[in-house]
């Protein structure tokens, strides 16, 4: 790994923690947010940006993360690491379950199986009522948001603890891109075929990515609960299937930093247009329109291909 | 928020215009404080709105009445002297960004208390926050979230009925004009599951029974095949759907009852808020009974403060716009918004407020009210207020549908809507 690499990494975290003193407090709890978000966006670009694998299902690993964190803290007295770890474990099952069977397809088939099965799992969230509480959800109180001793619901602990889930994240996502797994991903996505003929087996380079994929997912649904205390199975709805593929799109799909760049700017576009109109979410999607139009390797992946082709 | 909520509604010109014009007259002896309130800094309050999502048809009225409950409670001299302000904010009707319109219109735009939400997703989803940042949270949803004990102390529901109450109080009526053989049809989700397990319980402590619960999955948008499960003995239907299929179902209840015998109708109007109840296709309901939070058609005995409410709002005597008479209101739920802001008013005055550091006073305070006598602070009806479980219990009406009108046909007793207490706030900590 080159130290220019390395440094705008280290760099970009640096500047995450440095927020954390900097920013006021709305922005600071924003940041938290973000970096959950951020989470998921990742985990997303490891099988979309890296492995070429468009899932509209992603909502299934985010909410298995979701409600494997969250049922384990309201419904048990189990330590809050024990919840939060849960919510990877769950999501990267979930992952490989739905990827033994989902990648025997690929393409258009790929898409509506990923989305058939986040539905079904939507549904039966609303349909199991008497322990999800389905649409209403359920808040986790705040003795069991508890994380070593230190309080979630505590704002500088909070995004502390989002921090530094964002950069395990962050730098797990650098090592695979940096990897022979993450070459082989990108192979992949470029010529599957090719792959094939030389020796490598698409079948199980994808799986192996998609249970990445969706282990980063349930670590940030955990995050979730266990950070803002709320699970609810609107969070687990085609909604949240589209919006990290809008966050990686923005940012630049198969870049490192791009997931957190399109979470931030996705989410201060929203937020900011708000102030102006209530149409936000046409402007949000005029938004999209454009960046589609003029930069469509998004943000980063534009910076990538105009002036720094050395960004992983 | 939009650019334009970030101004006073009214504007603080329009408040002392106002005093200007009425005030020797209405304001009698709070002259005074009024010469206090002009060089004092208005006290802000943030409306977590529905602006849009599913939630929009409410969210548009609840705009409304907030706006037209601000100038009335302006008018009678703000909140201890000091102008108020509402800021509107759209949560889109979705729990996270419900969160987020917390922490924006308290981190960012400093207001003093949240109130106004009404789906209960967003509730849960913004409680925990709104507890955080130790803000005062006052709903108007009537779930039964809050007396559930699910929330925290800070969230309080002064303002309207919960579910359970409501379904509750309306047993009696029921099983004694209508029939003790009962089948329920309702969504397959929490709303659904409420009307489902508290209606159930109250039906058999009346003496009567729920032979059939019919659940709809959320997805459907036919239901012809589910009126076949309807046993045959049934005597009465009772339904709850809401969203856009709701005319579907009645239409397609309809075509399969046909001219024939069926059982009698009733039904929440959650159903049919926003929807004109002469709408093409609900002919069959003409006959049926519904239950309302607030009588939508203008009633016969309808007192001084119904009027003025109406008014001030802006709605006709069939629950329109009096600028649109195809805007139907959603008058079942709106008057809450009024009468929380109220609520709030007297609970600030209370707790002598002046500034974020009294916000656990005013919870303290509202804790300590127990009864809002019918008025026009209060146009819905009297309620009593129980400060341990933060919830209110009001009068609820059961009408019928005659010549395409609703016309109330019962009030229930306060007592009919009461049950144990599932909670104690005031042991939990702030």
């Amino acid at each position: 790994m080159t130290a220019r690499i390395l440094w705008t990494h280290v760099g970009a975290l640096a500047a995450l923690l440095a927020a954390h003193v900097l920013l006021p407090a709305y922005h600071h709890g924003n940041l938290a947010r973000i970096m959950v978000l951020a989470i998921y966006a990742t985990g997303y670009n490891i099988a979309f940006g890296y492995t070429g694998l468009l899932s509209l299902g992603h909502a299934l690993f985010f909410g298995a993360g979701l409600y494997a964190a969250g049922l384990t803290a309201y419904y048990t007295g189990l330590p809050g690491w024990l919840a939060l770890l849960a919510g990877p474990v769950a999501g990267g099952a979930v992952a490989l379950a739905l990827g033994s069977f989902a990648l025997r397809t690929a393409g258009v088939a790929f898409m509506i199986v990923t989305l058939m099965f986040a539905q079904a799992f939507h549904l039966a969230i609303l349909y199991l009522g008497r322990w999800t509480r389905g649409d209403e959800g359920l808040v986790i109180a705040r003795a069991s948001r508890q994380l070593f001793g230190l309080d979630l619901a505590d704002g500088s602990v909070r995004f502390l603890v989002a921090w530094a889930l964002f950069a395990l994240t962050m730098v797990a996502a650098l090592i695979i891109a940096r990897s022979g797994l993450g070459r082989v991903m990108v192979a992949m996505r470029e010529n599957e075929e090719r792959s094939r003929m030389l020796g490598y087996d698409p079948y199980m380079t994808k799986l192996i990515a998609l249970g990445l994929s969706g282990a980063m997912s349930g670590l940030a649904g955990g995050a979730y609960a266990l950070l803002f205390g709320y699970v609810g199975a609107s969070l687990a709805s085609v909604q949240y299937s589209i919006l990290p593929l809008l966050y990686v799109l923005l940012g630049g799909a198969g870049t490192v930093l791009g997931p957190l760049i399109g979470t931030v700017a996705m989410f201060y576009l929203i937020d900011l247009a708000s102030n102006v109109t209530d149409a936000h979410q046409l402007v949000t999607g005029a938004a999209l329109v454009l960046l589609i139009l003029f930069a469509p390797r998004g943000i980063l992946g534009s910076i990538r291909d105009r002036f720094a082709r050395w960004i992983p | 928020m939009k650019r334009d909520d970030l101004k006073v509604t009214p504007t603080r010109r329009d408040v002392l215009k106002g005093l200007g014009a009425t005030g020797a007259i209405a304001l009698g002896g709070l002259s005074a404080r009024y010469a206090q309130a002009q060089s004092a800094e208005p006290i802000r309050i943030g409306f977590q709105l529905h602006r849009t999502g599913i939630g929009a048809s409410y969210g548009r009225w609840y705009e409304r009445t907030a706006t037209a409950a601000l100038k009335v409670l302006n008018d009678q001299g703000g909140i201890n002297g000091r102008p108020v302000e509402i800021l509107f904010e759209d949560d889109g009707t979705d729990p996270r960004r419900g969160a987020e319109v917390v922490e924006k219109l308290v981190m960012q735009a400093r207001c003093d208390v949240v109130m106004g939400t009404l789906f209960s997703h967003v509730v849960m989803g913004s409680a925990p926050r709104a507890g955080e940042l130790r803000v005062p949270y006052l709903v108007c949803s009537e779930g039964h979230h809050v007396a559930s004990g699910a929330l925290n102390r800070w969230v309080l529901q002064p303002g309207i009925t919960d579910v359970k109450s409501q379904v509750q109080s309306m047993a009696p009526f029921v099983t004694q004009n209508l029939g003790r053989k009962v089948t329920m049809v309702f969504p397959d989700y929490a709303f659904g599951h409420d009307h489902r397990d508290f209606f159930t319980a109250a039906v058999a402590a009346q003496g009567g029974e729920v032979i059939k619960h019919i659940a709809i999955p959320p997805t459907e948008t036919s239901f012809t095949r589910y009126f076949p499960q309807i046993p045959r003995e049934t005597e009465v239907l009772y339904h709850v759907m809401v969203g856009p299929s709701v005319l579907t179902f009645v239409k397609e209840l309809g075509e399969f009852y046909g001219s024939g015998a069926r059982p009698q109708l009733f039904g929440f109007i959650d159903s049919l808020e926003a929807v004109a109840i002469d709408s093409p296709g609900l002919e069959f309901l003409e006959g049926s009974h519904f239950w309302e939070g607030h009588p939508r058609y203008r009633q016969d005995d309808a007192g001084e403060h119904e009027d003025l409410y109406r008014a001030a709002v802006g709605v006709d005597a069939n629950g329109a716009s009096v600028t649109d008479p195809r805007d139907v209101s959603t008058y079942s739920h709106m008057f809450s918004v009024w009468e929380t802001l109220f609520i709030l008013k007297r609970a600030m005055e209370a707790a002598e407020y002046r500034g974020p550091a009294d916000r656990q006073a005013v919870v303290e305070a509202m804790e300590a009210m127990t009864e809002f006598p019918e008025g026009l602070e209060h146009p819905q009806g009297p309620k009593l207020f129980n400060g341990r479980t933060h919830q209110a219990f009001g009068l609820q009406s059961i009408s019928q549908v005659r010549n395409g009108r609703l016309v109330r046909v019962h009030r229930t007793a306060m007592e009919d809507g009461f049950y144990p207490d599932e909670v104690d706030y005031t042991t939990m900590s702030f």
